[in-house]
């Protein structure tokens, strides 16, 4: 069942810019580019962009909070700003950068303050809660005012605050923005967990790729407001030709000329001792036994392409467009 | 109901989230007693000059400009307040409020909910009462009914042109103090007995814009005067409509400005 849908969604805002002294003309710029995305109930879904490229956008259309300016947009089968409230009910959203939590009072008022904005029976709300405070160690701050928590106490804090209300859908942006590494990790941990439930569908924007190779097998990249992947990482890498790498360690040098069938050479460092193939598409037992036969081998590492350098490719080589026709105000 | 006391709730977490500054507070509330006294004594000091002012008495007077006090006192303290919007559409703050299952307006203005004010609202309904018992009215029906819905009504009026001179922001995010000419200035126009403005002036504010019906008509039919500038009697007991005309037209470009709404980046 799908859950999100989006055709042809597009946002653009217009941009004032100087132009001499005083004159100023106005250009419309299109944040969101006509995007047609389907997230199906149980998905995760990972949204990644460069800064700037609609990702949050797109978010806040899907949330109530930005009016499209065209194209078709549905969450939960409803309408999310002619029905903001409404939809409100079914959603969660955190946003890395603003918090949702009260800042003068402990987490836990907070948390039953809104048990009475999502007017969630108290039983489910103590059940919820329950479950968030031992899967994200919440007892030792749960009486701290919020002012006073560290920043990943606080995002801690958000998480659990955007799920009390059982929420159908879970937007996350940037939720791992500015955290430590144990921080993050449990972050990812937890929402791990509750993408495997299976009864909440995630959307989450990020950086930081390492949160979706942790928690996302599916993967959308948006540049310049247009969708330029959406698959898993598996096929991003096989459309940008990443290839896994064989680095061997050798004894001796391997002879001039020398090649392997399905793998070519690509670097060669330490005076030859050290080298590394690429491997094309084949097995990696067939060519570590070729290799075997003919060389004398100290150690070998099989690496993985780096999801860092596809995205980093990726980025580079989107080309930004024309912006759309200017107008003199 | 549920929505109710979901903002019930938020109210008293408003009132918690305050008394964790228990000092600041303290000063805060009593500080703000002054200017319901000065808008008083303002008025008391024109009197010594004159007096007679426009045609009425002090006494006369201060039933106005406490009715006209009292009414936005009351605006100020439950409304006011929504001139923060500003600073919530440039920081794009605004969409915390907006993923809540609740009216962006009404948590608005919960959160910003100044109760270090209820002591000038609380002085403000007392000078009204004194004014009238200086006054020495007539009791009748209407009368007191009058006395009940005039504040309310008015509230709901300076209300309205709160939330209107605030949604100026959505469009317009550098508005600045802009809005303060049509609140502030609104006060103060309605503080005095219509008489004393001229023209074209009391036209367009008097009735226009409707200021002339929330303490100076209101003020005439307590007083059981006729209106010196010739508005039958009934035109005191108008109040409520230009209210909810005024209420009206703000909950409709509040709601524009909410499409409007822009939000910032990440």
């Amino acid at each position: 069942m799908t859950v999100i849908e989006m055709r042809g969604l597009r946002k653009e805002f217009t941009v004032r810019v100087r132009a001499g002294r005083l004159r100023r003309t106005k250009r419309t710029v299109a944040a969101v580019d006509g995007v047609d995305l389907g997230v199906a109930e149980g998905e995760m879904v990972g949204y990644i962009g460069p800064n700037g490229a609609g990702k949050s956008t797109t978010l806040k259309m899907l949330t109530g909070v930005l009016t499209p300016s065209a194209g078709h947009v549905s969450v939960c089968g409803l309408a999310p700003v002619p029905q903001r409230t409404k939809l409100a009910l079914r959603i969660g959203v955190v946003f890395g950068q603003r918090s949702q939590l009260w800042w003068d009072l402990p987490l836990r008022e907070s948390f039953m303050l809104l048990r009475h904005i999502y007017r969630v029976p108290a039983a489910d709300h103590a059940a919820r809660l329950r479950r968030c405070r031992q899967l994200l160690d919440l007892d030792e701050f749960l009486d701290t005012p919020v002012r006073q928590l560290s920043l990943g106490q606080r995002m801690r804090g958000e998480l659990t605050a955007a799920l009390l209300h059982g929420p159908k859908v879970l937007f996350l942006d940037e939720p791992t923005i500015g955290l430590d590494v144990t921080s993050k990790q449990a972050v990812r941990s937890f929402l791990a967990e509750l993408g495997a439930a299976g009864d909440v569908t995630l959307v989450l924007t990020t950086h930081d790729l390492a949160d979706i190779e942790r928690l996302c097998h599916r993967l959308v990249v948006i540049d310049h407001g247009r969708v330029v992947h959406d698959g898993t990482i598996e096929a991003l890498h096989e459309r940008y030709g990443s290839r896994r790498r064989l680095v061997v360690d050798l004894r001796t040098p391997l002879p001039a000329g020398f090649t392997l069938t399905g793998a070519t050479l690509a670097t060669v460092e330490a005076d030859g001792h050290r080298v590394a193939f690429d491997l094309e598409s084949a097995e990696a037992g067939t060519v570590v036994a070729e290799l075997v036969a003919a060389a004398e081998i100290r150690d070998l590492a099989l690496v993985e392409p780096d999801i860092e350098d596809v995205v980093a490719r990726l980025y580079a080589s989107a080309v930004p467009r024309e912006p759309a026709p200017s107008r003199e105000s | 109901m549920g929505e109710l006391r979901a903002y019930a709730a938020l109210v008293a977490g408003q009132w918690r989230s305050v008394l964790s500054y228990r000092a600041s507070f303290a000063v805060e509330t009593i500080t703000n007693i002054g200017g319901t006294a000065l808008d008083v004594l303002s008025v008391i000091v024109i009197f010594q000059a004159a007096k007679h002012v426009g045609g009425f008495t002090l006494r006369e007077a201060i039933l106005m400009v406490s009715l006209s006090s009292c009414a936005f006192v009351l605006a100020d303290f439950t409304v006011g307040n929504i001139d923060r919007l500003k600073t919530y559409v440039r920081a794009g703050t605004l969409d915390t409020v907006l993923v809540r299952p609740l009216g962006a307006l009404a948590q608005l203005l919960i959160v910003d909910l100044p109760l270090r004010k209820i002591l000038r609202l609380t002085l403000g309904i007392v000078t009204f009462g004194v004014s009238l018992h200086v006054n020495h009215i007539g009791w009748t029906l209407p009368r007191v009914l009058l006395v009940l819905s005039a504040p309310i009504f008015g509230a709901v009026f300076f209300g309205a042109i709160f939330v209107l001179s605030a949604s100026f922001a959505f469009w317009w995010v550098d508005s600045g103090e802009i809005g303060n000419a049509f609140t502030y200035g609104g006060r103060d126009f309605t503080a005095y007995p219509m008489t004393v403005y001229g023209g074209w002036f009391r036209s367009v504010f008097a009735y226009g814009l409707g200021f002339g019906f929330i303490a100076y008509q209101p003020g005439l039919a307590l007083l059981g005067r006729a209106d010196p500038l010739g508005l039958p009697p009934w035109a005191g007991y108008l109040s409520p409509l230009v209210a909810l005309v005024a209420a009206g037209l703000a909950g409709v470009v509040w709601r524009a400005g909410i499409r409007q709404y822009r939000s910032t980046g990440s």
